[in-house]
């Protein structure tokens, strides 16, 4: 139940992602034209409306910003300008801070993704693959669609390294607080 | 020198999960005169992760690959979606935004204020190189291939830095294709979402978008789906694997790269080889359409 209305987190998010939420009049398009909604709560639309009554906590422990897949139709069709995959972004990294993500597997992710460009300055599928088995311990899913791959050569043993790894991993640390 | 002069960005995907596209790239570049000289020691863009979760990282990754291309001076070809979509953005940030470009350069070591252009091969080829002069490199018309031109998320959207003549109901591939000799069959889903990020660790929302896609296709009367991004090929192929992985109904299209197509309508040497590379074997629809003797 929302009991207050608060605008510290719409300000919050204007500084960060420059985008006016207090725009949003719940047209609903950017939910209609949603590839996942079928998966989300709450819709787009509902997070527009979330955001506006300033109700922090459950946004950035919903699963809607996890699933996002960043597609953005719905901020080509905002008929405000709002770049609704902008403000997920937002609230993503908003989220991740301040430790109350949900969708962990999500996360990890994009962490195991990252953690192999800071290792070797290129993604390699086989480092990817490792590196989120890993992290996730799910390490027996995908086993068939694995051999599969390696089979049709789509997994090199040899990793691909950019030469100067150092500069790469320097762009890491500048950035470390930088989302 | 040639009158197509690009610094190349090849991309993670082009010599691993997706070498045939890159290979293929190279290949059609070759035969048309558009050179291409790589961009030394490039490192990776960061793709849907670094966006996702670190602002400043996902413009500083590109950053530093758009401080080497600047030392060039040429433009910058790239064939990946996703990579053309993230220094595309990343350069118009630091163009447009001086405190960030400070920010980048810092982090970087270098200056990331590259003003030359950054372009995709099927941007260069339609609108450049024209289609007219591509149909005249054509032996082997594509007779017999139905295709549903896919264009996903990154060639379209956002539209600011796009190429794309449409952001709803994109033409360019399509004209592309029908250039070779395709029949391009139409379909709403040109630019749906396939869930590419997803693929790993939600594989149960990434395979309903693909189950769709592949249904729409199939409806649509398509023997295959022909797309310009590694992350859109890789996650349709895996995804779509016959029940045993996934699905509980099978679907059997192949998905294949417009530079592919270009080499098979071109003749060129090496398109069997690209063509065997895929996870979903297009070698039968290649048989039942005569375009490639089956070896
Ligand atoms: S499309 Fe824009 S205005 Fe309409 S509900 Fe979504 S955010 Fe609000
Ligand atoms: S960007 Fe996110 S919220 Fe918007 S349409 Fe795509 S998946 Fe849905």
């Amino acid at each position: 139940m929302i009991h207050t209305v608060n605008r510290r987190l719409e300000a919050k998010l204007e500084e960060r992602t420059g985008q006016k939420v207090r725009h949003c009049y719940q047209c609903k398009k950017c939910s209609a034209g949603c590839p996942v909604a079928f998966a989300m709560d709450p819709l787009p639309h509902e997070v527009m409306k979330l955001v506006q009554y300033g109700a922090e906590e459950r946004l950035l422990k919903c699963s809607t910003i996890w699933l996002c897949a960043s597609c953005e139709t719905c901020s080509t069709r905002c008929p405000n300008d709002i770049d609704i995959a902008g403000v997920m972004d937002g609230l993503r990294r908003m989220s991740l801070e301040s430790g109350l993500a949900s969708e962990r597997e999500i996360a990890l992710f994009h962490k195991a993704f990252l953690n192999g460009i800071k290792l070797a300055g290129k993604t390699n599928e086989s480092v990817l693959i490792g590196q989120y088995k890993a992290l996730s311990g799910r390490l027996f899913d995908d086993l068939g669609l694995g051999a599969v791959m390696f089979l049709k050569g789509k997994v090199k043993m040899l990793p691909r390294v950019a030469k100067d790894r150092g500069a790469v991993r320097r762009i890491f640390k500048e950035t470390e607080k930088g989302s | 020198m040639s009158d197509y002069d690009f610094t190349y960005y090849p991309g993670c995907s082009q010599s691993g999960s997706a070498e045939e596209y890159g290979d293929s790239t190279e290949a059609v570049c070759k035969a048309l005169g558009i050179e291409l000289t790589e961009l030394p020691d490039w490192s990776c863009c960061g793709a849907s992760s670094a966006h996702m979760t670190n602002d400043l990282l996902s413009v500083a990754l590109p950053g530093r690959d758009l401080a080497e291309a600047k030392k060039l001076g040429r433009d910058v070809l790239v064939v990946c979606a996703a990579c053309y979509s993230r220094m595309k953005i990343a350069q118009k940030r630091v163009l447009e935004d001086e405190e960030l470009a400070r920010r980048v350069e810092e982090s970087v070591g270098e200056d990331p204020r590259f003003a030359g252009q950054v372009r995709h091969l099927l941007d260069v080829l339609v609108n450049d190189y024209g289609l007219a002069r591509i149909k005249e490199r054509v032996l082997l018309p594509l007779e017999g291939l139905k295709a549903v031109p896919y264009y996903g998320c990154l060639l379209v959207r956002p539209p600011e830095v796009c190429f794309c003549d449409s952001v709803e109901n994109p033409t360019d591939l399509d004209r592309f294709l029908e250039a070779l000799g395709v029949e391009v069959r139409p379909w709403s889903f040109k630019t749906d979402c396939c869930g590419g990020s997803l693929s790993l660790s939600r594989t149960d929302v990434t395979e309903r978008l693909v189950n769709k896609l592949f249904t729409r296709a199939e409806e649509a009367g398509a023997n295959c789906i022909v797309a310009a991004c590694p992350m859109c090929v890789a996650n349709l192929e895996m995804r779509q694997q016959p029940g045993k992985f996934s699905f509980k109904i099978p679907h059997h299209l192949p998905v294949l790269y417009f530079t592919e197509l270009l080499g098979l309508a071109m003749t060129l040497p090496g398109t069997d080889r690209w063509l065997k590379s895929h996870i979903i074997d297009p070698m039968p629809l290649m048989a039942e359409t005569k375009l490639m003797i089956p070896s």
